[in-house]
């Protein structure tokens, strides 16, 4: 599959910001609306712009931008307005956050809750949509989903201990949960990676043509002389060599940087305030997760593949 | 709406064809886009028709495959002639998240209703079979109608109210009618010919039909012989080949 530049910032950003949401959600659930600070607030405010950010770079891909708010409508069978659905309501726990801190009162635990709640089951239905495709075998598992909530909460929580760091929060908590996130996150991918390479082809050029019983079927005249958006956008290929150097620089800098920074600061800095750690964590998990994006349609077959000379998909 | 009709349509429009005669000819392809140029989907855009990277949205396309024997033998040349299935469980339309994409529940027919389209691409990802093209010049999707404009067209003489790339197909290799009616001259040729699915195993259950090549004639699976050589010892080739320095 094509990976359009707007789906992989979209889905990262987005990721991340939702990640960075229900963390300070959950965060703020276990705290009264007075001990909210200025730094959560901003926090949030931040994880909202991201999340904003990610939703209007999707509208990229768009034929008709204007009409994006159509997609709110068909909850009942679509994940994709379903997503839209829950995005938008994930504004309204969230901006309540925001509020409960301007006043100094609110219920916050519900707020909380109910933010964390909504940003997690948006990234869930983005994930979904990809997961539900059954042309394309390795997207069609639960491990779609389960990557794409463990990548958003760990490109989140960096962020998230980047604020806390600003705040000058000694703590151990935030880098601790951005490091168990990380290993959390690409533990969880490296096992996707793995089933998707072992996923069963859905089909193969003799049940897309049904010539199969007679014989080994290859495309001699393909029907156009140049290429359509068919394969553009579905017959993107990318060379073996390349993914696995690509993989490996994924798992580093999004895995293997962000847990090594944290347990940087977890020990040889006893959990002292470090921005700038925090800073290259979260960087660092953003590339790594732009990577596996990438990958993610890159690699992908869509069974269309089999009427241009695509043996299986 | 986008979720499909509750109750199997009464009607099952759609397309029967045959392997076996198509020659890949093209002609169901120019005469498909020629008229929904101008039909229901007009205009079907192009971008540089007539330049170095011609390229646009076409709703039917002819592929041609060679089949190999896995024993040997002679293989054979099969034109596969593809347009949109108008599924049963059609996912092009579930994926939808505008209500753009519908099916029918009169006659099963799928359909786009561009102005609510916003072109996000999913119901072509959707389409194990490739039906969908995104329009390059208008940002919406198109897709096969069947020539809705055509079938119910009260305008035109009765005998032209069948779909233009079957109406065009000049080895009759294109049926169109109604195949959830057993009687139905489509459906006897299905039951008459063994028509399948194509990739029946996604469960997407299309509506058309494809008849196989029949089988081949006798004596047909053998390879032609090897010429004979012309080098004789006597005779007038003989003294040809001799008189050629063979």
């Amino acid at each position: 599959m094509h990976p359009a530049p707007s789906l992989v910032l979209f889905t990262v950003l987005s990721g991340a910001g939702y990640g960075w949401l229900a963390l300070l959600g959950l965060a703020a659930a276990t705290g009264r609306a007075s001990e909210l600070t200025a730094w959560d607030a901003g926090g949030a405010a931040a994880a909202l712009l991201l999340v904003t950010a990610g939703l209007l770079a999707s509208t990229a891909h768009l034929g008709h931008p204007e009409r994006a708010w159509r997609a709110l409508s068909q909850w009942r069978s679509s994940w994709l307005s379903r997503e839209a659905v829950a995005a938008a309501v994930t504004y309204l726990p969230a901006l309540g956050l925001l509020a409960a801190w301007a006043l100094g009162d609110g219920p916050v635990r519900v707020l909380g809750v109910a933010t964390a709640a909504c940003a997690l089951a948006t990234v869930l239905c983005t994930a979904m949509i990809y997961a539900a495709l059954r042309p394309i075998a390795r997207w069609h598992s639960p491990w779609v989903p389960a990557t794409f909530l463990a990548l958003a909460v760990a490109t989140g929580a960096p962020l998230a201990w980047l604020v806390a760091a600003l705040a000058g929060d000694p703590g151990t908590a935030a880098p601790g949960v951005a490091g168990l996130a990380a290993l959390l996150a690409w533990t969880v991918k490296l096992l996707a990676w793995q089933a998707a390479d072992g996923a069963q082809a859905v089909a193969d050029a003799g049940t897309a043509t049904g010539l199969g019983h007679l014989g080994r079927v290859r495309l001699v005249e393909p029907p156009h002389s140049m290429d359509n958006y068919l394969t553009r956008e579905m017959g993107f290929r990318v060379a073996r060599k390349h993914r696995l150097t690509l993989r490996r620089l994924a798992v580093l800098l999004g895995g293997g940087a962000p847990l090594l920074l944290a347990l940087l600061a977890l020990t040889a800095l006893r959990g002292a305030p470090t921005p700038g750690l925090a800073a290259a964590a979260a960087a660092a998990a953003i590339l790594g997760a732009l990577l596996e994006r990438w990958l993610f349609f890159a690699e992908a077959r869509h069974t269309v593949t089999l009427y241009y000379g695509a043996e299986v998909a | 709406m986008t979720s499909l009709p509750p109750t199997p349509p009464p009607r099952r429009l759609g397309l029967v064809i045959d392997l076996d005669t198509c020659v890949g000819c093209q002609a169901c392809v120019v005469s498909c886009k020629q008229w929904n140029t101008g039909g229901h989907p007009a205009p079907l855009s192009d971008v540089e028709p007539y330049g170095r990277e011609p390229s646009g949205a076409w709703l039917n396309r002819v592929h041609g495959y060679e089949v190999a024997p896995a024993g040997g033998g002679c293989g054979q040349t099969v034109y596969f002639p593809k347009s949109c299935l108008h599924c049963e469980n059609a996912a092009c339309v579930t994926v939808c998240p505008t209500g753009a994409s519908y099916k029918r529940a009169a006659d099963g027919i799928v359909l786009v209703d561009e102005a609510k389209c916003i072109g996000c691409g999913l119901c072509a990802w959707a389409c194990p079979y490739g039906a969908r093209e995104l329009d390059p010049v208008e940002g919406v999707m198109k897709k096969c109608t069947l020539c809705i404009d055509r079938i119910y067209n009260e305008t035109l003489p009765e005998e032209e109210r069948e779909p233009a790339c079957v109406a065009s197909c000049p080895a009759r290799a294109r049926h169109f009618g109604d195949l959830a009616d057993p009687a139905s001259p489509a459906a006897r040729l299905v039951a008459a010919r063994g028509g399948f699915d194509l990739m029946p195993e996604l469960g997407y259950r299309p509506t058309n039909k494809y008849l196989p090549p029949r089988p081949r004639r006798q004596g047909d699976e053998d390879p032609p012989r090897a010429l004979p050589d012309v080098a004789g010892p006597g005779g007038l080739w003989g003294w040809v080949d001799r008189l050629l320095g063979g």
